[in-house]
């Protein structure tokens, strides 16, 4: 085990399959001798050379086109979108072309490719730079989205992403990319479509994605320390393919859930995961369901006011505290 | 300005003839695809290439089997021209089991990947960049295949037209792309709403391509325009962009009559039918009428028979709904 950051955990993941495997290329902007914007690519250029690591124009409709284009026709490309706003401007190639195209072939094109994005707020950006976009792609049957919480799952998710023959999106919390953790050493390659169970407990089940997954269980710790609530925490990892088995099963042993989400209100992956929970394991529920989420606003940009949006330790604690005791 | 020659280059006469013979095939096929319309075999909408025959067909020959095309809603021309099967076409038009895409995609969408029909595309300017993207691999594997997208000159004032263009020059990728200019975007004249008389073709000197204007209803020059270029992008001389004049003899699509069109236009047009003109060079030439009639009898003998296979296929299974979202055939997005 190596410690990386996430960052790095990211780099870690594209070089991997690069050097596995020579149909993996990589196109976006900035993202080669500049290393990302985000640094989240530092060392490839270098390592795979301009054939491979491919600057291109702000043109994000040439970029996912291009790399729908390519792996229709043999490569395995992995498209960045520098941050996860910018997908508006080409959701076309993503909600249009890329996602439907395999079922409307009835299967005679598909497409192995990745679109890794930058996602999430804290950074002060403003309203269009730092958007938890995650519902968007949910939303679009045909393409499979993963949120990694952890380096371990930022190098083994991106890994996996690359062998999918499917395309997926792979939304990197740009406010994680400095946290450190254990990364496996060697080859590491998880697996999409997994839910993680971070923390058992008896009275809530908290599920939770990206950043939101460490807000949850820094909650769980004061709430159980100090307020004698146990929560299960699961990291939902991958909304599309969703693991329902894990969740449900998960929600049924407490009999409560909360979700703890970074995206606005409406259309929330949360609110998806409570009409399941809602329709399947009703009875097994013990009160209401509960959902944590950003307000339903554009994200406003002051650090004061953004640390007063996003969903924080201290208001999990206290909407746990005031609708589980 | 490059200057391509209208007048009939030295073409041997089983190109000629294969040229006839293509238009030919893709006009009857079109002719029967509003035929089904009007008896409602056909739904939904269509966007015939009507008129516009020549510029599929030229392409269709001058291309190496493994080159891809990259085609519009206006489809089944390029998509029968790279060989696709008829009865596969109008199966898929009119909603049956035989169609190319199971049914799956329709008229807009129509997709032969064994063909090298790399997919019609239905959002405006969406496919530019993809024809690029399928360039790029050919380029990166060194297998020297060309990427050839069509479009209208509609297409011509969205994004991803000028985005796909810059990103073709930059990384001098062998991908031609063909704007058919067909006078009007959907209703309106391409002109009142351009700030250029050749919507592609005065846009070119932007990325630093040359002006190709060619007469679209000439399948002759198409063809010699088409072999120029692909050639110069097989062998590393990077990307086209050629304007092919043309006219669409009916409306935009299905629901369209055409009636914004200046009186005396179309018939202007018919004059200039690309099949028409194509005939007179053939007999022109010393080609017999009996070899033409032949091989006009032979194409509609050809679209009756897939006619019939169409009608005769059945609806898709039912199951086919829960088919191939994921390349497992699955459609499963929770466990």
């Amino acid at each position: 085990m190596a410690e990386l950051t996430y960052r790095e955990a990211v780099a870690a993941g594209i070089a991997q399959e690069m050097r596995r495997d020579d149909s993996v290329v990589f196109l976006g902007e900035d993202i080669g001798a500049a290393g990302g914007v985000f640094k989240a690519t530092v060392g490839l250029f270098e390592e795979f050379g301009p054939r491979r690591i491919r600057d291109t124009p702000i043109s994000e409709q040439a970029i996912l086109g291009a790399a729908m284009g390519a792996a229709m026709t043999g490569l395995k490309p992995i498209a960045e979108i520098m941050f996860s706003d910018f997908l508006a401007v080409c959701w076309d190639l993503v909600a249009n072309e890329i996602a439907k195209t395999r079922y409307m072939t009835d299967g005679q094109i598909t497409l192995p490719l990745v679109i890794r994005t930058a996602n999430g707020a804290g950074s002060r950006f403003g309203a269009q730079h730092s958007q938890s976009v995650e519902n968007w792609a949910m939303a679009i049957p045909g393409i499979k989205v993963v949120a990694p919480a952890f380096p371990a799952d930022a190098k083994g998710l991106i890994a996996a992403a690359v062998r999918d023959p499917d395309p997926v999106l792979v939304f990197e919390q740009k406010s994680l990319y400095a946290f450190k953790g254990e990364v496996p050493d060697g080859e590491h390659v998880d697996q999409i479509g997994k839910a993680r169970v971070l923390r058992q407990g008896k009275d809530c089940t908290i599920v939770a994605l990206a950043l939101m997954v460490h807000r949850a269980l820094e909650a769980a710790e004061i709430l159980e320390k100090e307020h004698g609530i146990s929560c299960t925490v699961v990291d939902v990892r991958s909304l599309v393919p969703l693991d329902t088995v894990t969740i449900l099963a998960e929600v049924a042993k407490t009999g409560r859930l909360v979700t703890i989400e970074e995206n606005p209100r409406l259309c929330g992956w949360g609110a998806e995961i409570a009409s399941i929970v809602a329709d399947e394991i009703f009875w097994d529920l013990d009160g209401p369901i509960i959902r944590i989420t950003t307000p339903h606003i554009p994200l406003p940009s002051a650090d004061f006011l953004e640390d007063n949006t996003i969903p924080s330790v201290e208001r999990v604690v206290r909407e746990i505290r005031e609708k589980i005791d | 300005m490059s200057q391509i020659p209208k007048e009939p280059t030295a073409l041997g006469h089983d190109i000629r003839l294969e040229l006839y013979k293509l238009q030919l095939e893709l006009r009857y096929c079109e002719k029967r695809a509003y035929d089904l319309f009007l008896q409602n075999l056909i739904k939904g909408t269509s966007h015939l290439s009507l008129g516009q025959e020549a510029i599929a067909a030229a392409f269709g020959v001058a291309m190496r089997p493994d080159d891809w095309t990259f085609c519009t809603y206006r489809g089944h021309a390029h998509t029968l021209a790279r060989g696709a099967s008829m009865e596969g076409v109008l199966g898929e038009l009119m909603g049956r089991q035989c169609g190319l895409l199971g049914g799956k995609g329709g008229s807009m969408h129509l997709t032969d990947v064994a063909k090298g029909a790399m997919g019609s595309y239905a959002i405006i300017g969406a496919h530019l960049p993809v024809a690029a993207g399928a360039a790029w691999s050919a380029q990166y594997r060194g297998t020297e295949q060309v990427a050839v997208c069509f479009f209208g000159d509609g297409t011509t004032n969205i994004g991803a037209f000028h985005e796909a263009l810059n990103f073709a020059v930059i990384w001098k990728l062998p991908v031609v792309y063909v704007c058919e200019n067909n006078l009007y975007m959907e209703y309106t004249p391409i002109g009142s709403v351009t700030a250029v008389e050749h919507p592609a073709a005065d846009r070119a000197a932007a990325y630093g391509l040359e002006k190709v204007v060619v007469d679209g209803n000439d399948a002759d020059a198409v063809y010699g325009t088409a072999l120029k270029y692909l050639e110069r992008a097989r062998k590393g001389g990077g990307p086209a962009l050629i304007e092919c004049m043309t006219y669409r003899h009916s409306g935009h699509s299905r629901a369209d009559p055409g009636q914004y069109r200046p009186p005396g236009e179309l018939d202007r047009w018919l004059e200039r039918d690309p099949i028409k003109i194509y005939r007179e060079r053939l007999l022109g030439l010393g080609i017999v009428e009996a070899t033409l009639a032949d091989l006009e009898s032979e194409s509609l003998r050809k679209v009756d028979a897939a006619t019939e296979t169409a009608r005769a296929s059945p609806v898709p299974d039912i199951s086919e709904i829960d088919k191939n979202v994921w390349a497992d055939g699955s459609t499963a997005w929770r466990n």
